[in-house]
């Protein structure tokens, strides 16, 4: 497909505000991607939880926000967080419900991923993290 | 596609002097088991289409815009005959007849010229590679309408009905899979918002089992109207879906599980403070 | 950074919130409660979070926060009005969103804080400090 990655946006987080701005990318995205108003509801909020993240944990970093479409034709949206903070030593533990290092609910890791579809976390302490995640239209 | 235009000028020629004998004949053979799908003159008209644009894209002056035009009209063709339930055989095989009427046609004219063969394989080529065209077009028209017809269905099995004055309830029949039970959670809830309802009964007293992934869906559908200030019964959960669930270990907590529909309207009705009173008879 | 006005109705507190809040936007307004509900004397505060197309777990958490401390200053708080997608998600998230008491639309609501409906609407002019 021509038109597979027509819509992309990289942000980058540092403060609050900025998590705002993904939000409202993501959901620009999610309706490019034609995904129903809950899918949309979920990625956005597995977005800001993410972003949260980058900024509590990860000292800041980006976002890249895109479209995609599959090879069977299938829509859906990746979005890839990355950071170059500490690194998260144990990875089984970080995506525990309830477990945090921050002052948070520890529910930013494991929540985001059970909004989605796919999860992908790439970690090297003290060099940095990178999630991605992608969510297909139903 | 890989012919290049003069490439098949006597196969060209041929199919130009004789049009009507070969449509006639292509007809025939496309139109083999038709079975009042479509009518002999429909599709003889089509393939008429057919050829005129495939003419020009072999031998003529705007081959190229020809070519897409053709595309265009053979997936416009197997669209409609995946939607006509021509199977994919069928139509593939409509466009494959054209080889056998060129091969006919050449056979006829006794023709013996020297590059002869090799016009008839490119041709050949030509004629496959529109074929697989077709093919895939209807294979991906077919995958759309069933896509449509489950989602069609989905709406269909997932009503929402009024039971009281801010009572709803949805009655699910039949096997709950996890996109349904999502489609019906997301309806559920909807109408709670839209009709006002602060109460609801999903009756399952209609399914057949539950698996972990359906409860799972259910319990979240309650946890969720909870959110939005609702409450969720569920009525009719049978013997053996009981057993299912101890069995999974699935937990309802203190979710209100009523034994029928109408146990859980009264209960309902109670909550919202009606009271039903039998009239004394006489 | 935007406010959130606070309206009063009789002993009730009413925040309707418009916009896609700012983390600072939440933190501004549970001050700005805090301050209204001693310095009013209010017993209910409801939150109408009809227009909110998402509720994150800081946005869940401000939202718990502001009810358990409207309750340690005597007012109780309702949230009114969440979207279904927003609690399906909140649910996937695994937020439970504490003891926030949460009704369908603003009428419940105020009719669960004993305020009743607003037969002639708000009487009391906005308040936007």
């Amino acid at each position: 497909m021509t038109d597979a990655h027509e819509i992309r946006h990289e942000i980058r987080i540092a403060t609050g505000d900025d998590i705002v701005r993904i939000r409202r990318a993501v959901r620009t995205v999610a309706c490019a991607a034609r995904m129903s108003l809950v899918d949309r509801t979920k990625l956005v909020t597995a977005a800001s939880e993410l972003a949260r993240n980058v900024i509590g944990h990860g000292g800041g970093g980006t976002v890249r926000i895109e479209r995609l479409i599959s090879p069977s034709g299938v829509s859906g949206v990746r979005m890839v967080f990355e950071d170059a903070g500490p690194g998260i030593p144990d990875v089984r533990l970080a995506l525990t419900d309830g477990w945090s290092t921050g002052q948070g609910l520890g529910l930013g890791l494991p929540g985001a991923r059970r909004l989605v579809d796919e999860f992908d976390l790439q970690t090297v302490v003290g060099e940095g993290t990178r999630v991605t995640v992608t969510k297909w239209t139903r | 596609m890989t012919t290049q235009p003069g490439e098949q000028t006597h196969i060209v020629e041929l199919l130009r002097s004789r049009r009507e004998t070969a449509l006639d004949r292509w007809t025939e053979l496309a139109g083999a088991e038709l079975r009042g799908r479509l009518s002999r003159g429909e599709l003889r008209g089509e393939l008429d289409d057919l050829l005129s644009l495939m003419l020009r894209a072999l031998d003529g002056p705007d081959a190229e815009a020809a070519h897409d035009e053709l595309t265009a009209a053979l997936s416009e063709m197997s669209r409609r005959r995946a939607r006509q339930a021509f199977t994919p055989t069928e139509t593939a095989f409509g466009v494959f007849a054209l080889k056998q009427v060129v091969y006919e046609l050449v056979t006829e004219s006794g023709s013996n010229r020297p590059r002869l063969t090799e016009e008839l394989m490119a041709f050949s080529h030509t004629v496959d590679e529109l074929g697989l065209l077709t093919f895939e077009t209807y294979a991906a028209t077919r995958e759309q309408v069933i896509s449509d017809q489950a989602e069609q269905l989905l709406e269909l099995s997932t009503p929402v009905v009024k039971l009281w004055e801010g009572i709803v309830a949805v009655p699910l029949v039949g096997t709950l899979d996890s996109a349904r039970t999502q489609v019906v959670m997301e309806t559920l809830l909807q109408t709670l918002v839209d009709t006002g309802s602060l109460y609801a009964v999903i009756d399952i007293t209609g399914v057949a089992a539950v698996d972990t992934e359906v409860a799972q869906h259910l319990m979240k559908t309650i946890k969720a109207a909870r959110l939005m200030g609702a409450e969720c019964v569920i009525s009719g959960i049978r013997p053996q879906i009981a057993q299912t669930m101890v069995a999974l270990g699935i937990e309802f907590g203190d979710i209100v599980s009523k034994a029928s529909l109408a146990d859980a309207l009264e209960y309902l009705l109670a909550r919202s403070g009606v009271r039903i009173v039998r009239e004394e008879a006489g | 950074m935007d406010r959130v006005p606070i309206l009063k109705a009789g002993d009730v507190l009413l925040v309707s919130i418009q916009t896609d809040l700012e983390d600072r936007t939440v933190m501004a307004l549970r001050e700005d409660l805090a301050e209204r509900i001693v310095r009013t004397g209010a017993r209910g505060v409801v939150i109408d979070i009809t227009a909110v197309e998402i509720v994150d777990s800081f946005i869940g958490q401000m939202l718990a926060g502001i009810a358990a401390m409207s309750q340690l200053l005597d007012a109780r708080t309702v949230v009114v009005g969440m979207r279904p997608a927003v609690a399906i998600t909140l649910v996937e998230l695994g937020l439970s969103l504490g003891g926030v008491q949460t009704a369908l639309d603003l009428e419940t609501g105020l009719r669960l804080l004993g305020a009743g409906p607003l037969d002639g609407g708000p009487s009391e002019a906005q308040d936007r400090r």
